[in-house]
C-alpha cells in the first residue's frame, strides 16, 4: 500500500511538469498580453516595454517557464495584471469553489445514489421509468439553461432565494448553484448506480445472502450496494476535478467569484500568470482525487489489493 | 455583507419612523446623508492609480474619490473649475494654475500645488509604467522622463514648477489651447503624500479628495464607499454611500436588480434590451455617451492606401444601413453616426450632425458606383476583423456585412473575421497584421473635439492604429491647437474633420449610448457623458 502510494506520487511529477508546460505554451501562443492592457489604443512603446519587463515577458519562453516553475516551488505564483499576487486570488477563489464542489458532490452522492438504489431495486416499475426519463431530460438540457431557469424562477418570480451569491458565498447561498452544477453528473450517478445495482442483484453472493435469511436492508446496504458503488466512486472522484475547473458557466450565472471566474477573466485578459497558476493547482487536485479514488477501491472491494 | 447592509437599512427605517432621526450609512458619514445604495461593478483591470486607470470600471471609483482642477459637468460635459482658482495663459503654452484653498484629502492632508505636481511627475515617469502616461506628453520635458526607448534621464517634468503652496506653472512642448479643459481627466488628479510613502497600503484602500471615502475594499468582489462628511466641495454626496459589487456577467446583475438585490445596473445587457422597458418602465436610462464606433483601415497595406481607395471606402460606408442595424440589433441604444465626434460635445463643442453627408447615408446604387470607380474591393472581399469575446460585436458585424452584401448584390463581398480575445485583437492591430477594415471604438477621455480627432488621425498619433497620414489634416490640427479662441479652434478642427471625410479615413458607424436601470428606492439617477452614473447626486428612499 505504502509503496503503491509512493509510486503513484512519483508518477505525478512528469504529469505535473508536462501539464504545466503545455498550459504555459498554450497561453503564450495567444500572443502578447500587454497589448490588451491599454484599452482601445496602442500602449505607448516605452510603457509596454516596461510592463513586459515587469512581468518577465521580455525573456525567452524557456527561461520564463524555468523561472516560473522555480518560483512555484517557493510558493510564488506570480502577479496578476491588476497588481494582485496570484496566491491572493487563489486564497479567495479556491475556498469558494471548494464549498461549491462540496455542495455539488453531496447532491450527487445523496440524491444520485438514493435515486439509483430506488430505481435499481424497482426495475421496470413506474418509479424507474419516471426517474429514467427525468435523468434523460437533465442530461440533454445544457447547464446554462437549467441555471438561468432556476435563477429566474426561484430568484425573481418566486423570490425564494437570492439570484446571485454574495462575496462571502456561504453554504446556504450555494445550494441552488450546487444543484445546477451537480445536475448532469447527478443524472449520470443515478444511472450508473441503477445499472450496477441491477446487475449485481442477480449475482451469486446476493442470492446466498438472501438464502442465509439476512434482512433485506442488510443485503442491500452491506452486500449489494458496497459492491455496486465502485464505478460510481470512480465517476465521482474524477468528477471532483471536472466540477472545480468546469464551474465557469455556473459561476458566471450565479456571480460566484471562484476558480471558474478567475480562469475566465484570466483567459479574457490573457493573464498567463493567473491561468497557469490556477490550472496547475487544478491539475494537482485532479491527480490527488484520482489517487484517492484508487485507494478507495481497496476499501470497498476486499479483492483489490495494492502491493 | 449584503445581509448586514440590508439589516442596517431596516433598522434605519425603524429609527426614522420612531424618532424621525437621520440615519447614517455607517462609517464616517455620521448623521448626514442617508441610506447606502448598491451598484454593479466590474473588476478593474489595472491597479487603481489615477494615471493607470484607463477603463470605465476603475474610472467609476476615481470619479467618486477624486476631484481634479476641473470637473466635467455631468449634463453638458463642459469643463468647469473645481479645485482650480484660475488657469491663466497668454500664449496657450505657458499656464499658471492657482489651486483653491480649503481643500483637503480625506486623511486631513491639505491639497496644495505640490499634490498636483508630484502626482503628475509620478504619472509621467517611465519607471512607474502608468498606462495614461502619454497624457503628460504635452508637458515640457516628457521626452526626458518617458523616452520612447532607452532609460529615462530625469525623474520630474521640467515643464512643471511649484511657485508657492497654491500656485504652479506648466510649460507645454507645443501650443495647446484646449489644455485646461483636459484637466478634468482622472490622470490629472492630485495625490496625497501617503500614496508615495505607503503605496501598497494606499492601493489596498485608496485615499482621495472626492465626496466619498473608501470604507473597505475586497479586491475582485466588493468596494464599500461612504459619504465623506468633511468634503469641502460643492457637489457633496446626497446618499450615505455606494457599495460597488463585482458581477462577472451583466445578465446576473440585471436579474439581481429585478429581484431587488441591487439598486443600480449601469450596463443593461443587450439580450435584455427588448424587455427592459416593460421590466423597469421609466427607471431605465438610455443617454448619449462620448463613444463612437468606426471601422478603421490598414493604410500600411497598399491595397487600401492606393489612389482611388477612398472611393471604395466611401462606397462601403454608403452600403451600410446604419438606421436598420441600430434599430434591430441595438434597440436604439446606438444612434447612426453622421460625423466623427459625438453628440455629447454639443454644437459649441464641435459636434456637427450631418458633416459626413451623403457618404454616411444608405445608398446601394451610389455605393456600387463608387466602389466600381475605385477599382473594386481589394481582393474581391472585405474581411472585417473584430474581437468576439465582448460587446455582442459578432451580431452587428454580421449585420453590417449582410447590409454590404445586399447593397452590392454579392453574397461574398463581406465577411466577419472574429478574433478570440480582445488582447489578441489589439495585438494583431499593434503588429500591423490587418488586411482589411477592423472594429475601432473610441471613448473620449475628455469632452473636446480634439480628443476625437488628434489621437486617432494625426500622423503617428497614439491611437492611429491604421497609420493614416494626411498633411492637410495635421496642419489644420496644429493650427487649431494654437488657436486661443475656442470657437475658431473648433471651426479649424471641423475643417480637419472634413479632410477625414473626404478621404474616408475611417467609416463612422454609430454613437453609443450609455444605459442604466435602477430600483424604486433611487431617484435622481443620471449618466454622465462618460456613461458613468453620477453617484453623488443619487438619492435613496
Amino acid at each position: 500500500m505504502g509503496r503503491y502510494v509512493v509510486r503513484r506520487l512519483l508518477q505525478m511529477v512528469p504529469v505535473f511538469v508536462g501539464a504545466t508546460l503545455l498550459i504555459f505554451l498554450m497561453v503564450n501562443v495567444m500572443g502578447d498580453p500587454v497589448a490588451g492592457l491599454c484599452g482601445e489604443r496602442q500602449c505607448d512603446p516605452a510603457t509596454a516595454a516596461q510592463l513586459r519587463h515587469e512581468f518577465g515577458l521580455d525573456e525567452p519562453l524557456w527561461l520564463q517557464y524555468a523561472t516560473y516553475m522555480g518560483n512555484v516551488f517557493t510558493g510564488d505564483f506570480g502577479t496578476a495584471f491588476n497588481g494582485q499576487p496570484v496566491t491572493e486570488l487563489m486564497a479567495t477563489a479556491f475556498p469558494v469553489t471548494i464549498r461549491l464542489t462540496v455542495v455539488a458532490v453531496l447532491f450527487e452522492v445523496v440524491v444520485g445514489v438514493t435515486l439509483g438504489v430506488l430505481t435499481g431495486l424497482r426495475r421496470g416499475r413506474p418509479v424507474d421509468t419516471t426517474v429514467l426519463l427525468l435523468t434523460l431530460v437533465v442530461i440533454s438540457v445544457p447547464t446554462f439553461v437549467t441555471g438561468l431557469l432556476l435563477q429566474l424562477l426561484l430568484g425573481v418570480e418566486w423570490g425564494w432565494v437570492r439570484p446571485s451569491v454574495s462575496a462571502e458565498a456561504p453554504f446556504g447561498e450555494l445550494i441552488v448553484p450546487g444543484l445546477v452544477l451537480a445536475s448532469v453528473s447527478l443524472a449520470y450517478v443515478t444511472r450508473l448506480t441503477r445499472t450496477s445495482l441491477a446487475e449485481n442483484r442477480r449475482s451469486d453472493y446476493v442470492r446466498t445472502a438472501v438464502a442465509k435469511g439476512l434482512p433485506r436492508h442488510r443485503v442491500v446496504t452491506r452486500h449489494l450496494l458496497r459492491n455496486s458503488l465502485i464505478p460510481v466512486v470512480t465517476f465521482i472522484g474524477t468528477d471532483i476535478g471536472a466540477l472545480m475547473g468546469g464551474a465557469i458557466v455556473t459561476e458566471r450565472i450565479f456571480n460566484i467569484h471562484g476558480v471558474g471566474y478567475q480562469l475566465y477573466q484570466g483567459i479574457l485578459r490573457q493573464n498567463s500568470q493567473t491561468v497557469v497558476g490556477f490550472v496547475t493547482v487544478l491539475v494537482l487536485v485532479f491527480l490527488v482525487a484520482n489517487l484517492l479514488v484508487d485507494l478507495l477501491y481497496a476499501v470497498l472491494d476486499p479483492r483489490i489489493r495494492y502491493a | 455583507m449584503r445581509g448586514v447592509t440590508r439589516a442596517r437599512g431596516a433598522a434605519c427605517a425603524l429609527a426614522v419612523a420612531l424618532a424621525a432621526a437621520g440615519c447614517g450609512g455607517g462609517g464616517p458619514a455620521g448623521g448626514a446623508g442617508g441610506a447606502v445604495l448598491s451598484s454593479s461593478w466590474g473588476d478593474p483591470q489595472n491597479p487603481l492609480e489615477p494615471a493607470n486607470t484607463n477603463e470605465v470600471q476603475g474610472g467609476k471609483v476615481l470619479d467618486m474619490i477624486f476631484r481634479g482642477l476641473k470637473k466635467y459637468d455631468p449634463r453638458t460635459g463642459k469643463a468647469t473649475d473645481m479645485l482650480a482658482e484660475s488657469i491663466d495663459t497668454d500664449d496657450s503654452r505657458n499656464f499658471t494654475i492657482r489651486v483653491k484653498r480649503g481643500w483637503t484629502f480625506s486623511d486631513g492632508e491639505k491639497v496644495t500645488a505640490r499634490s498636483f505636481v508630484d502626482a503628475w511627475n509620478y504619472g509621467a515617469s517611465l519607471k512607474h509604467h502608468q498606462k495614461n502616461a502619454y497624457f503628460f506628453g504635452y508637458v515640457d520635458g516628457y521626452d526626458k522622463v518617458h523616452p520612447s526607448s532607452g532609460t529615462q534621464t530625469a525623474d520630474t517634468l521640467s515643464g512643471l514648477k511649484v511657485v508657492d503652496d497654491h500656485t504652479f506653472t506648466v510649460r507645454l512642448r507645443q501650443t495647446f489651447s484646449g489644455f485646461p479643459d483636459t484637466l478634468g481627466y482622472a490622470a490629472f488628479a492630485p495625490l496625497p503624500r501617503v500614496f508615495f510613502t505607503h503605496h501598497a497600503a494606499w492601493l489596498a484602500k485608496p485615499v482621495g479628495n472626492g465626496p466619498y471615502t473608501v470604507e473597505s475594499y475586497r479586491k475582485g468582489s466588493q468596494m464599500s464607499l461612504r459619504k465623506w462628511a468633511g468634503y469641502p466641495g460643492p457637489d457633496k454626496a446626497r446618499n450615505g454611500g455606494v457599495d460597488l459589487v463585482v458581477y462577472t456577467d451583466n445578465n446576473t446583475a440585471y436579474t439581481d436588480l429585478l429581484a431587488g438585490n441591487l439598486d443600480l445596473v449601469d450596463d443593461v445587457p443587450a439580450a435584455q434590451l427588448k424587455n427592459v422597458r416593460s421590466d423597469l418602465g421609466d427607471r431605465y436610462i438610455n443617454a448619449p455617451a462620448g463613444i463612437i464606433q468606426t471601422f478603421a483601415f490598414p493604410y500600411y497595406d497598399k491595397a487600401w492606401s492606393k489612389p482611388g481607395a477612398e472611393k471604395v471606402r466611401t462606397g462601403l460606408s454608403m452600403a451600410i444601413n446604419r438606421r436598420q442595424i441600430t434599430e434591430t440589433i441595438f434597440d436604439r441604444t446606438r444612434t447612426p453616426a453622421t460625423d466623427w465626434t459625438s453628440p455629447v460635445l454639443g454644437a459649441d463643442g464641435g459636434y456637427r450632425a450631418g458633416l459626413c453627408g451623403r457618404a454616411c447615408s444608405y445608398d446601394p446604387a451610389g455605393a456600387r458606383k463608387l466602389i466600381k470607380e475605385g477599382g473594386g474591393i481589394p481582393g474581391g472581399q472585405v474581411r472585417i476583423t473584430y474581437n468576439a469575446d465582448t460587446g455582442s460585436h459578432k451580431e452587428w458585424v454580421d449585420a453590417v456585412c449582410n447590409s454590404i452584401n445586399n447593397a452590392l448584390g454579392d453574397s461574398k463581398a463581406c465577411v466577419g473575421n472574429p478574433v478570440g480575445t480582445f488582447a489578441d485583437f489589439r495585438n494583431r492591430i499593434g503588429r500591423h497584421k490587418m488586411s482589411g477594415p477592423f472594429r475601432a471604438g473610441w471613448q473620449m477621455d475628455y469632452p473636446l473635439i480634439q480628443n476625437f480627432l488628434q489621437p486617432l488621425y494625426y500622423t503617428d498619433a497614439s491611437s492611429n492604429d491604421g497609420m493614416w497620414s494626411n498633411r492637410d489634416f495635421d496642419r489644420l490640427v496644429d493650427q487649431a491647437n494654437a488657436e486661443t479662441d475656442q470657437a475658431r479652434a473648433v471651426r479649424l478642427f471641423q475643417r480637419a474633420e472634413e479632410v477625414v471625410r473626404d478621404h474616408m479615413a475611417a467609416i463612422p458607424l454609430w454613437y453609443q449610448n450609455g444605459s442604466a436601470g435602477y430600483s424604486e428606492r433611487l431617484s435622481g439617477v443620471a449618466l454622465n457623458p462618460f456613461s458613468v452614473p453620477v453617484y453623488n447626486e443619487i438619492k435613496v428612499g
